[in-house]
């Protein structure tokens, strides 16, 4: 069916979604995600989340910045305007560092949130799972599961058991 | 419900090997003291100055456990308790440096030296002798009344449940990080920092509160991982904040190497006749390896493996690093405090067996009070109410 974006199940507390998500991955399946109102530790690594890319683009970010910070104060003090200060060699390192280590800061800092909403598609206006009524409270006291209709595994029947097998309050179709 | 004391092969074997090779290391030393005094006491310093930076840094780090209630502290409390009560210990050792050692190691307590210099004469109404012995009680007696009060607390806490002790142990920490802070910058310039007395620096003091910090951070981070099959740190699965404890030991790190830089690049762009000469003094002869070997492996190395939450997840690879964030301690120390002994009138580095006897002399001491203090207390507080609200709500 195409027409049908997943299915959606709801959960009565973080335990339960904890568990719902361990199973849904050992079942095989892939395309999920899971949504609750507050952090649930674990959560993500048990659906096989276990990647993170933030921290690299924040590495490479820092780098980059730090390179930037130092290169600049070079160009500027001994090739662009070369300054004799105090008789001090116009490379002078140690007073390059406050601002190497500063620009290195600010852009990682660039980089940990431009990079996060890279990769999570956020702002998002719309989303398919919008379209459950109760959706609205994932932000309040609902905990809900979604397996994507995406997944190669899943059949709507047979993805429908399987979910009201982990005990559900109730499984939705969502439209997309 | 966790057993009530605390018995583990590992604490006594630390503690028996710890008095045995400390004590034969320590009548080593004396047979050094009586051959060659004047190294003797140079050793000594940078021994014994080690050893109590991390009991200061337990101390310091117990207070702000208190004041912050994390995970992680609850999980360290007994360990940092155990170290801030090695101060009993490190109250006698101070005895040799008071009485036998002055005149040994700081010119300032020469009078015809003090008299020909007109620097240290204008100084002489803070460094005199006097002086140092008052300051020395008052930072002794500040220390030990706040390890006291809150390790006593934490076991009447242990013994009654009494909630108000909580509070207690909040109140008196507030006010002991202050003191803390002013006392160690007070204690470091006596004691170390007037070994050349021309020269100051004003966040000296900040250098060994942060040191102090790591240190204590480092040797808690490797008992951990030695107990980590305890019951009771099975229990709250103490293994995951082997995570946030390598966190905190890269925090200190990157704040040791803020510290330390920030002395150094005042006193470069200053450029002043009194300032510069300690950084040329360690400029020289060997000293220009130690600086570079520190800037290496006491930040640049440990800031990019400690990055990695990977690695501070394994116990094998954080048991290395705590290890070697230890030795790099050591080798800090060394370099604020060896070169300006002036080895030989050379000034270069000269390494001695003293200095290995000493560090294992009171290291081996130290560590032996540190496991017998751990033993028959329970290895986590029993009775904070603060626990439960830290610990609940966890998904498993």
């Amino acid at each position: 069916m195409a027409d049908l974006y997943g299915l959606l199940a709801e959960f009565d507390g973080p335990d339960e979604l904890l568990k719902a998500a361990k199973a849904a991955y050992r079942a095989g399946y892939r395309k999920m995600d899971a949504f609750s109102p507050m952090p649930i530790h674990d959560l993500s690594e048990s659906m096989g989340y276990d990647k993170h890319r933030v921290p690299t683009i924040v590495l490479i970010c820092a780098l980059i910045g730090a390179c930037s910070g130092f290169g600049l104060q070079y160009w500027i003090s001994a090739i662009d305007y070369p300054l004799n200060v105090g008789g001090r060699p116009l490379l002078s390192w140690p007073s390059f560092i406050p601002v190497t280590f500063e620009l290195g800061v600010l852009f990682s800092a660039f980089g940990a949130l431009i990079g996060m909403l890279i990769l999570n598609g956020l702002p998002r206006p719309y989303h398919p799972v919008f379209n459950v009524p109760d959706f609205e409270r994932a932000s309040g006291d609902g905990f809900f599961f979604c397996i994507e209709a995406e997944d190669p595994q899943f059949d709507v029947s047979e993805t429908r058991a399987f979910l009201e097998g982990l005990n559900p309050k109730k499984v939705d179709d969502v439209e997309p | 419900m966790a057993t009530q004391s605390f018995d583990h092969p590992f604490v006594n074997h630390i503690q028996q090997r710890g008095l045995l090779i400390g004590a034969a290391a320590a009548v080593l030393s004396g047979i050094g003291a009586f051959a060659n005094p004047q190294q003797f006491f140079q050793s000594y310093l940078v021994g014994y100055m080690y050893w109590l930076v991390i009991s200061l840094g337990c101390l310091g780090l117990l207070m702000l456990h208190h004041l912050v209630s994390g995970r992680w502290g609850f999980v360290i409390r007994r360990l940092l308790e155990s170290g801030a009560r090695t101060l009993w210990l490190m109250v006698v050792l101070f005895i040799p440096i008071a009485f036998l050692g002055m005149h040994h190691l700081y010119e300032w307590t020469h009078a015809e030296v003090v008299a020909r210099d007109p620097i240290l004469t204008f100084k002489k109404p803070y460094l005199n002798e006097a002086g140092f012995y008052g300051r020395a009680v008052v930072y002794f007696a500040l220390w030990l009344l706040w390890m006291f009060l809150l390790t006593k607390w934490s076991r009447q806490q242990d013994e009654t449940g009494d909630p108000g002790l909580k509070s207690r142990m909040i109140n008196m920490s507030g006010p002991g990080i202050p003191m803390f802070i002013l006392t160690v910058t007070f204690a470091s310039t006596d004691w170390v920092m007037s070994l050349e007395p021309h020269w100051f620096s004003t966040i000296y003091g900040l250098i060994f509160v942060v040191g102090g910090a790591l240190g204590a951070m480092a040797l808690c981070i490797l008992w951990v991982i030695k107990l980590r099959d305890v019951e009771v740190y099975r229990e709250v699965d103490a293994f995951r904040y082997l995570t946030d404890l390598g966190t905190l030991m890269f925090a200190f790190t990157c704040l040791w190497a803020y510290v330390s830089f920030s002395q150094f690049l005042i006193t470069w762009s200053g450029n002043l006749a009194e300032e510069a000469p300690w950084y040329i003094r360690r400029s020289h002869g060997g000293w220009q390896y130690i600086g570079t070997a520190l800037i290496l492996f006491h930040f640049i190395v440990p800031f990019f493996l400690l990055l990695q939450r990977a690695i501070k997840r394994r116990a094998a690879l954080m048991l290395v690093i705590a290890f070697f964030m230890l030795f790099m301690r050591y080798v800090d120390l060394y370099y604020f405090i060896a070169p300006a002994f002036g080895h030989g009138g050379s000034g270069g580095l000269h390494p001695h067996w003293l200095d290995l006897a000493v560090l294992v002399g009171i290291g081996g001491l130290w560590l032996g009070f540190f496991a017998m203090q751990l033993r028959g207390v329970p290895l986590m507080p029993l009775h904070d109410p603060r626990m439960a609200e830290t610990f609940a709500g966890e998904g498993h």
